[in-house]
């Protein structure tokens, strides 16, 4: 039996925002891979819960009329890695949800538990950045969105006010539309593990390959949460595309970039990722973009 | 045999579930009745909605095959499919299991507790030694199955990655999966 106090189960998005109201003492559990687990560990013993999970009409996955690609907040892992649309338009977080855990922790955990919680190593939370994804939150108020670059707050923290869940996050067609992505997982095993860091990169090259016309860089674990490297993206964009090119962007990598000292690696092994990953993402993207570099 | 003497058992524990929501209406708010499928067979059940669906396997449904192992995913000894995909049953609430088809180590045997070819491999190829790590590693690899796909040794690697074993090694458990692979699909 777990520790919990009381639970709320919620089976459309407007029950889950009255439940919320109601009882603002409760935490939302969606998969629950994280609640449940640090329930057992003695974390969060004794508190009240919204479960969020039965609530089917936020797995969907599809376009809208616009172009904008939108993800229901409950879709797991395993739903997200292998939806056609995901593959086809932003396969690069099919890439990066594929890197979950391992296969039974992929069907469990979802893509909005997995923002919700505000932790900078999310598979998801890089790639998402880089795509410029934006949520879509239900609150009483109605519905709200933000990019979700601003609705991380800080270690742990997201914009949710009260009564409010995430239900979709949306990546909109100009986000996508041209863009060849990588996305680099660092860690110590291949399977059940967490980013010692991670990088995911977006690029847009000019019709003729020969300009980089857009580029976005982020990084999980390089900072309290899921963090774009402007600067360097600013050095690279609207540059050509000559051997420069990289050691350009790599050139202010790291500015506004503030990896942490942790048990799983030194700070200055996380400076040297932040490098040594955006060379390999960088490289990688432009041999699948067709141009051979230097 | 066994799985009537369960069923009986069963029966009786769900009695006193209800006489004790009756007698104290309070706790109907903590206790929900779901529906779902076990191992093909239609179920109904009153539980706590605190528990596991380890929980309820294990104690409310007899499915002993359901390992409790490490309690916070990591170790897949637990693994129950749940629509044809595996997930660990220690982090998932019983109540979720409500309209879900549930598939435990024991719904893999034949009618008269025949093996399958699966389990029949993991014994051929001794893929097991202590075995507690045994049914949770086969639900993993009957979601291969139940996928429909050949997959190469990589793809198997990676399919049962939320499995772990402290005795064996993954060796032989690799073995048994390719050889059903063969046997289902013709060799490689």
């Amino acid at each position: 039996m777990f520790d919990i106090k009381a639970l709320y189960e919620a089976f459309s998005v407007e029950e889950a925002t009255r439940l919320l109201l109601e009882h603002p003492e409760a935490r939302v559990m969606a998969g629950g891979s994280d609640n449940l687990i640090k329930i057992r560990e003695g974390k969060l013993a004794n508190r009240e819960f919204v479960s969020i999970y039965m609530i089917d009409e936020l797995r969907e996955i599809k376009l809208e009329e616009d172009g904008t690609l939108r993800i229901g907040s409950l879709c797991s892992f395993t739903q997200v890695a292998s939806d056609p649309l995901v593959l086809k338009l932003v396969p690069t977080l099919a890439k990066a949800v594929s890197l979950v855990g391992g296969p039974q922790v992929r069907n469990i955990g979802t893509i909005g538990g997995n923002t919700c919680n505000g932790i900078t190593s999310a598979d998801s939370g890089a790639t998402l950045v880089a795509y410029d994804a934006e949520v879509e939150l239900h609150g009483a108020e109605g519905l709200r969105r933000l990019p979700l670059r601003d609705f991380y707050k800080g270690v742990g923290k997201v914009d949710l006010r009260p009564g409010e869940i995430q239900v979709a996050i949306r990546i909109p067609r100009s986000s996508y539309e041209g863009y060849v992505g990588e996305y680099i997982k660092y860690a110590m095993r291949e399977a059940m593990d967490i980013a010692t860091l991670s990088c995911s990169v977006n690029l847009r090259l000019s019709e003729d390959k020969k300009t980089v016309e857009d580029l976005r860089i982020a990084y999980g674990v390089a900072a309290p949460v899921p963090t774009r490297a402007l600067a360097a993206e600013a050095a690279g964009r609207g540059q050509p595309l000559d051997q420069n090119f990289i050691p350009k962007v790599l050139a202010h990598i790291t500015e506004g970039l503030s990896p942490r000292e942790s048990w799983r690696a030194s700070q200055a092994f996380r400076l040297h990722l932040i490098k040594a990953t955006a060379k390999r993402a960088l490289e990688t993207v432009l041999q699948r973009s067709g141009v051979s570099q230097g | 045999m066994n799985e009537e003497k369960n069923l009986s058992q069963v029966c009786a524990q769900q009695k006193a579930t209800d006489r004790e929501i009756q007698e104290n209406p309070e706790l109907a708010r903590q206790m929900k009745t779901i529906r779902f499928t076990l191992n093909g067979r239609p179920r109904q059940l009153t539980v706590d909605v605190r528990l596991s669906l380890l929980e309820m396997l294990r104690n409310d449904c007899g499915m002993t095959s359901v390992k409790r192992g490490c309690e916070v995913g990591e170790c897949g000894a637990c693994t129950v499919l749940i629509n044809d995909e595996p997930f660990d049953s220690c982090i998932y609430l019983a109540i979720w299991a409500d309209g879900k088809d549930l598939t435990t180590l024991e719904g893999l045997e034949g009618p008269h507790g025949e093996l399958s070819d699966l389990q029949q491999a993991f014994v051929d190829e001794a893929a097991l030694q202590c075995g507690y790590c045994t049914p949770g590693f086969i639900m993993a690899a009957e979601a291969i199955f139940r996928a429909g796909k050949r997959l190469s040794r990589d793809e198997i690697r990676r399919q049962i990655a939320g499995n772990l074993c402290r005795c064996t090694g993954y060796v032989n458990i690799i073995k048994a999966i390719e050889k059903v692979m063969d046997q289902r699909f013709g060799p490689a």
